[in-house]
């Protein structure tokens, strides 16, 4: 288990504030932020190549803030396509096994195997400026996976990549992570539904700070703060303020129609979440459009209320012409309350 | 349109390399020529506008009151000067990457400060040099000889080492680096395993810049060394044409740029294979 424990450094950019995680073996963990929320500080901070200010960093009860990278037993790929130039791909992935111990044969065998299971047989001989960025990728992917490390860090393996290789090795990758047999495997990524498929718990991280740390669906279900559910989803959910007042939710003039389960709040300010594909195009309330997007066989329309603004998520390519006056309705079963502090204050009956 | 921009092109370049290669032609047909040949006028194509003697050649390496000799000076400006650079780039090569790695403050003193005190080195004209490393060299019994020599070249030639691998090693992303060290490597097998192999074109840079400053001094060579110890350039200087033939000098200066020509012929080679294509992206 690695272990965080009121982690901070004092890094001028991007410093890490207070950190506190359980991270258990077996587990693959996905890092979810904004870019410079501090994803990569984490992962950095983890492997010894940033310096802890704060608290402590455990691997089974054993400190590590002392312990030099090379002992650590972590492997990382980075966001950049990093092989060693002057190897060939064979020799790239042999590396880190003949610093391991392991024989000429041994590693030699071990590399080969690695490679396999990146689907790059065949290409052992040739050098990492002769491959395609997705190949190269893979390259770094292999070595990483063939030390069999404790801990695996993957610093937005996917971001440089174009869309159609991202999407193919995403998919590939829960195979390939499983290689990595009872190691503790943290990837982060920007995008939420990247993180939602590939983890088995998700870290939700806002300038230097864990916001949240659960299973996906609980985090995608309840997030803990107005931030978390921002990030949540592409698009996000959108936050609009209102009040609660004598048993309603008003939106500066429009009366939400509430869901029978929904426990309402004491009187007062509240933030609103609405979920994008909680609004619905026909109804009694009328938006204007700001923009409409497409976004692979789905429609993103901007809208402005006069409550506000929120985003509709709608599938299928449908048209809307910047300014259009269109009516709207809103399902509440998935509506989301924050106090005016932005914590999650969503409560509903249970059926029994 | 295009036969003719290629067709002026080749003319400009022709031009120009005749420009720059008709001295070195010129010295070489002097060289091989006779006392009659010379004083004749313009005649440059041997066995046509004259007959080829190698006396100019042999003359360098007769010993006696003919004898110019100049396997000497030679040996002694090729010890000083692959010594001089050898011990600037091993250890300019060190400094550089501990300046483009790791943050030094001591004070107001930082990483560019320290970069620009190498730098800073070269900017001071020479003869503000010269008494201070006279005065030193003496003091250590070490005036006209090749350790001397070696010591001072090494002072003039560390800023330039510093110089282009500091801008060298900030083009080579520390994440290689980093991954090394990952990958099992300590902080200084990172250096040597990764990081090195993948300079080869800042060093053949250095290298030869080191190379071309040593060998081409004549300055220093002619303020600190008295007889013992001559290298070439004072050499050269030394020859009183009234006494050393032409068609002897010219010889002797061919000799002289000979190595430096050859050695920018091998290493060109080297320049565009150090490329870091493949590492980052």
């Amino acid at each position: 288990m690695l272990t965080l424990k009121n982690l901070s450094t004092a890094d001028r950019k991007r410093p890490l504030f207070n950190l506190n995680a359980d991270l258990e073996n077996s587990k693959i963990y996905t890092i979810l932020g904004r870019t410079g929320a501090g994803k990569t500080e984490l992962l950095r901070t983890l492997m010894g190549l940033d310096d802890i200010a704060e608290g402590h960093l455990a691997l089974d009860g054993q400190d590590l803030a002392k312990r030099p990278v090379r002992k650590r037993q972590m492997s990382m790929v980075y966001q950049q396509f990093i092989n060693y130039p002057h190897f060939t791909v064979l020799k790239n992935v042999v590396f880190p096994l003949r610093r391991q111990g392991y024989s000429v044969e041994d590693a030699k065998e071990r590399a080969l195997a690695a490679l396999s299971l990146v689907g790059l047989v065949g290409f052992e001989d040739r050098m990492p400026s002769e491959l395609s960025g997705g190949q190269q990728q893979r390259v770094a992917i292999a070595r990483a996976i063939v030390k069999k490390s404790r801990i695996l860090l993957m610093d937005e393996p996917l971001a440089n990549l174009d869309y159609k290789l991202r999407e193919k090795l995403r998919e590939e990758f829960p195979r390939l992570l499983a290689e990595n047999g009872d190691g503790i495997i943290l990837y982060s990524t920007t995008d939420p539904a990247e993180a939602m498929q590939l983890g088995h718990e998700m870290i939700v991280m806002h300038e230097g700070q864990i916001l949240a740390k659960d299973a996906p669906e609980e985090i995608f279900e309840a997030p803990a703060t107005v931030e978390v559910a921002k990030l949540i989803s592409d698009p996000p959910v959108s936050i609009v303020d209102g009040k609660v007042a004598e048993g309603r939710i008003v939106l500066c003039e429009t009366e939400l129609p509430l869901p029978p389960d929904l426990v309402l709040p004491a009187n007062g300010p509240v933030k609103v979440g609405i979920r994008p594909d909680a609004l619905l195009v026909g109804g009694d309330t009328t938006a204007r459009v700001v923009l409409a997007e497409f976004s692979g066989s789905d429609t993103i329309v901007h809208l402005s209320f006069d409550f506000g603004s929120a985003v509709m998520l709608i599938e299928g390519i449908h048209e809307f012409m910047p300014d259009q006056i269109i009516s709207v309705s809103l399902d509440t079963s998935s509506l989301l309350l924050f106090s005016a502090e932005g914590k999650n204050i969503t409560e509903r009956r249970s059926n029994g | 349109m295009g036969r003719t921009y290629n067709i002026i092109k080749y003319l400009c370049l022709l031009a120009w390399a005749t420009f720059v290669v008709f001295p070195f032609l010129w010295a070489l047909s002097t060289s091989f020529k006779d006392a009659n040949a010379v004083t004749s006028g313009a005649r440059y194509i041997p066995w046509v506008e004259f007959e080829p003697s190698v006396q100019g050649w042999t003359s360098l390496f007769a010993s006696g009151s003919q004898g110019i000799n100049i396997v000497q000076p030679f040996f002694n400006s090729a010890s000083v000067t692959l010594l001089a650079s050898i011990v600037s780039l091993g250890l300019g090569t060190l400094a550089a990457y501990g300046l483009s790695r790791f943050s030094y403050k001591a004070g107001f003193v930082k990483n560019s400060d320290i970069t620009f005190f190498f730098i800073s080195q070269r900017i001071m004209p020479p003869i503000v040099l010269a008494i201070p490393f006279f005065l030193m060299l003496k003091e250590i019994q070490a005036l006209d000889t090749i350790f001397g020599l070696v010591i001072v070249y090494v002072a003039l030639l560390l800023p330039i080492a510093v110089w282009v691998m500091t801008d060298f090693f900030a083009s080579i992303p520390k994440e290689l680096d980093e991954m090394a060290m990952i990958d099992g490597c300590t902080p200084i097998g990172a250096f040597f395993r990764v990081v090195l192999p993948n300079s080869t074109a800042g060093l053949v840079v250095a290298g030869m810049f080191c190379l071309i400053f040593g060998w081409n001094d004549f300055f220093f060579a002619f303020i600190l060394t008295f007889t013992e110890t001559q290298l070439l350039p004072v050499a050269i200087v030394s020859l009183n044409s009234s006494v050393t033939p032409w068609w002897s000098l010219s010889a002797f200066a061919l000799i002289s740029v000979t190595p430096l020509a050859l050695i920018a012929i091998v290493v060109e080679r080297f320049m565009s294979r150090g490329s870091l294509a493949g590492a980052f992206r």
